[in-house]
């Protein structure tokens, strides 16, 4: 008997252990996020942000708010360093709070928006009372200290943007001196343009062509038909293939861009026809090459070894390119006229071509080209405007300087007045 | 009629535009507007295969100077695009991914692609050097005035330069080369930097303006201002 009894009491124990093992362990409640706040005696809770604020977004168009804090005491340092902001939002002050995202401790502002957390309605909603809170995290995630929630704060949108006021200054004045240096050149005004040597250029190495007999390379560069510099590089060819049709050299228009070859086509098709050779245009004049940067290179420089041009015209939008074709360019004993608004390749350029437009001269240049009195009055107003950009830099340094020296605060007023925000 | 209808529209969509800077509710119609450039960059594709085919094609069939590297491009065009579109020499189906490794597509990108964008990508440093070889010489004042500054900072970045002037007591410090180096550029070559800047905003409103008002057609095919 004694032995069965001790094999049921072992059987027993057996049991009893296999079920204490199989039994889930005991979990301590877990705060949710909106809830959770220090709780480990051993470890002191950081300090909480202050004078935190949330305001409706400034010049957008609403769905925004923008939140602004000090950082807590302990960010950075302290007992228990913050390492983050949890930024919680709820449209109730009771809560529950939702996170709606997080900032990196040092930082001091948050956008609540639709791109980064959606209401149900796919968007931050405007018009709707919303409460904020944030709490200091530290590294381990379990420490966290909330500030006290503010709010109401609505989100709404404005009709202007009162931070883009310099700028709409700006266009205004610069509008009001295009129209009034129009009107000039409409009434026959002789309007003075400071020559440019690489415009000049233009013809003379054109007429260098047509003499060796050789065609005229124009490159339009890596840019799309939406780039300025590619817009402005097509009004130029348009001026020199007109010309090009007149002295009845060949030309070529090698392009990296499909919809670039498209508009090129047209603008040197056009050309002929304006300069009374249309029969002159051929199709392979201007054509495709490749979309790869480097392909591109290599293939335009083979042009310029095996055909030998006597001119390269190299102007639109460039970059690691610019000195391989225009160092090829020079090896091959082309004349080089090249324009750009990238500032890094302009030096390149500088360097390995007989002329360079260097930036608005680009913009510039189909105006010169044309001469046309229209065109002409809206380079004057550019360089108008160009005078009085260098007036306010003077003053702008002037009063800042005088104003540092005297400790007043009129010069950041002056300087606060140029300031775009947005 | 045919110049009218771009005109206006050009003047339409550019003043809507400028306007949408300044009034928030419209600033969506920016990356609105770029999304029809997307969509007809879509059928760029075909427009730029098929002239690359047409120009190349005729070259070989009237067999016109340098025909052979017409008939090595179309090589590598066909092949390239084949590969691709209908996964010849992919290990997997038409439905398997374009880069399965081992496929045509993958090799000829990984072996001859790339090696060949690095090749030429590498010459840069040869043409820098003949490049900068032209532009130092000392012919003139400002050439003169350009070698000096590059010498300064080229020093500035070695530990050589460091050194050579590591000696100076501290109230010369401005004249230590790499402090020299770091005023060359963050002074006079900023400051010259900034003035083109400037100029090519200025540039970009003037050349905008003219297009909005139809000032500026050349890009149309109008020699007339």
């Amino acid at each position: 008997m004694k032995p069965l009894l001790i094999t049921v009491s072992l059987l027993s124990l057996m049991t009893a252990a296999s079920f204490a093992q199989s039994d889930p362990p005991v979990e301590q409640p877990m705060a949710t996020d909106s809830t959770m706040v220090a709780s480990t005696p051993s470890i002191t809770p950081p300090a909480p942000v202050s004078s935190l604020e949330a305001k409706d977004s400034p010049d957008d168009h609403g769905h925004s708010i923008t939140l602004s804090w000090e950082p807590s005491a302990d960010d950075g340092a302290g007992a228990a360093t913050v390492t983050s902001y949890v930024i919680y939002h709820s449209t109730s002050p009771e809560g529950p709070f939702d996170s709606v995202g997080s900032a990196i401790s040092g930082a001091t502002t948050f956008t609540h928006s639709s791109a980064k957390e959606s209401d149900a309605a796919g968007f931050l909603a405007d018009y709707v009372d919303r409460y904020y809170r944030i709490d200091a995290v530290t590294a381990d995630q379990t420490i966290r200290t909330p500030s006290s929630v503010v709010g109401p704060v609505q989100s709404s949108g404005q009709w202007y943007n009162d931070g883009r006021t310099p700028v709409a200054v700006a266009v205004a004045f610069f509008g009001l001196l295009s129209l009034f240096f129009l009107k000039r050149a409409k009434a026959g005004a002789d309007l003075y343009v400071r020559p440019l040597g690489g415009i000049e250029a233009v013809d003379e190495a054109i007429g260098r062509a047509t003499e060796m007999g050789k065609p005229i390379l124009y490159v339009l560069g890596l840019g799309t038909a939406s780039d300025i510099s590619t817009i402005a590089s097509f009004t130029i060819l348009g001026r020199v293939a007109k010309r090009v049709a007149e002295y009845q050299t060949h030309l070529i228009v090698p392009c990296y861009d499909p919809i670039v070859m498209a508009v090129a086509q047209e603008t040197v098709k056009a050309a002929y026809m304006d300069a009374g050779r249309p029969d002159d245009y051929k199709e392979d004049m201007v054509y495709f090459l490749t979309n790869s940067q480097f392909g591109y290179v290599g293939a335009v420089n083979g042009i310029m070894l095996r055909q030998l041009p006597a001119t390269n015209v190299y102007m639109g939008k460039f970059y690691a390119e610019s000195l391989l074709l225009a160092e090829t360019g020079a090896l091959a004993g082309s004349i080089q006229i090249s324009g750009t608004d990238e500032v890094a390749q302009i030096p390149f350029f500088v360097v390995a071509c007989d002329y360079t437009l260097i930036g608005e001269e680009l913009y510039a240049a189909s105006a010169y080209l044309g001469r046309e009195p229209l065109l002409l009055g809206s380079l004057k107003a550019q360089d108008y405007a160009k005078a009085a950009v260098i007036i306010c830099a003077l003053l702008g340094a002037l009063a800042l300087n005088i104003a540092a020296a005297s400790n007043a605060t009129w010069g950041l007023t002056f300087k606060e007045f140029f300031k775009v925000t947005n | 009629m045919k110049r009218q209808v771009p005109l206006l529209i050009t003047l339409f969509v550019g003043t809507l535009l400028i306007v949408s800077v300044f009034v928030p509710p419209l600033e969506g119609m920016q990356e609105n507007s770029t999304l029809f450039f997307d969509i007809i960059a879509v059928f760029a594709f075909f427009l730029g295969g098929g002239n690359l085919i047409r120009i190349h094609l005729t070259k070989v069939a009237r067999k016109k100077g340098d025909w052979e590297y017409s008939l090595v491009t179309l090589f590598g065009f066909l092949l390239m695009l084949s590969s691709g579109l209908f996964k010849i020499g992919n290990p997997g189906d038409i439905a398997a991914a374009v880069d399965t490794p081992g496929s045509w597509f993958q090799t000829i990108f990984f072996y001859m692609m790339s090696p060949l964008n690095s090749t030429m990508y590498a010459l840069l440093a040869f043409f820098v050097a003949s490049a900068s070889y032209r532009a130092f010489r000392a012919k003139n004042r400002e050439a003169t005035i350009l070698l000096v500054s590059a010498f300064i900072i080229l020093l500035g970045q070695t530990p050589f330069g460091t050194m050579l002037t590591s000696w100076m007591p501290d109230k010369f410090s401005v004249l230590e080369i790499p402090n020299m180096a770091v005023w060359v550029m963050s002074s006079p070559n900023l400051a010259g930097q900034r003035a083109i800047l400037i100029g090519i905003g200025l540039g970009v409103v003037g050349m905008s303006l003219r297009i909005i008002l139809g000032i500026e057609r050349t890009y149309l095919g109008e020699d007339k201002g």
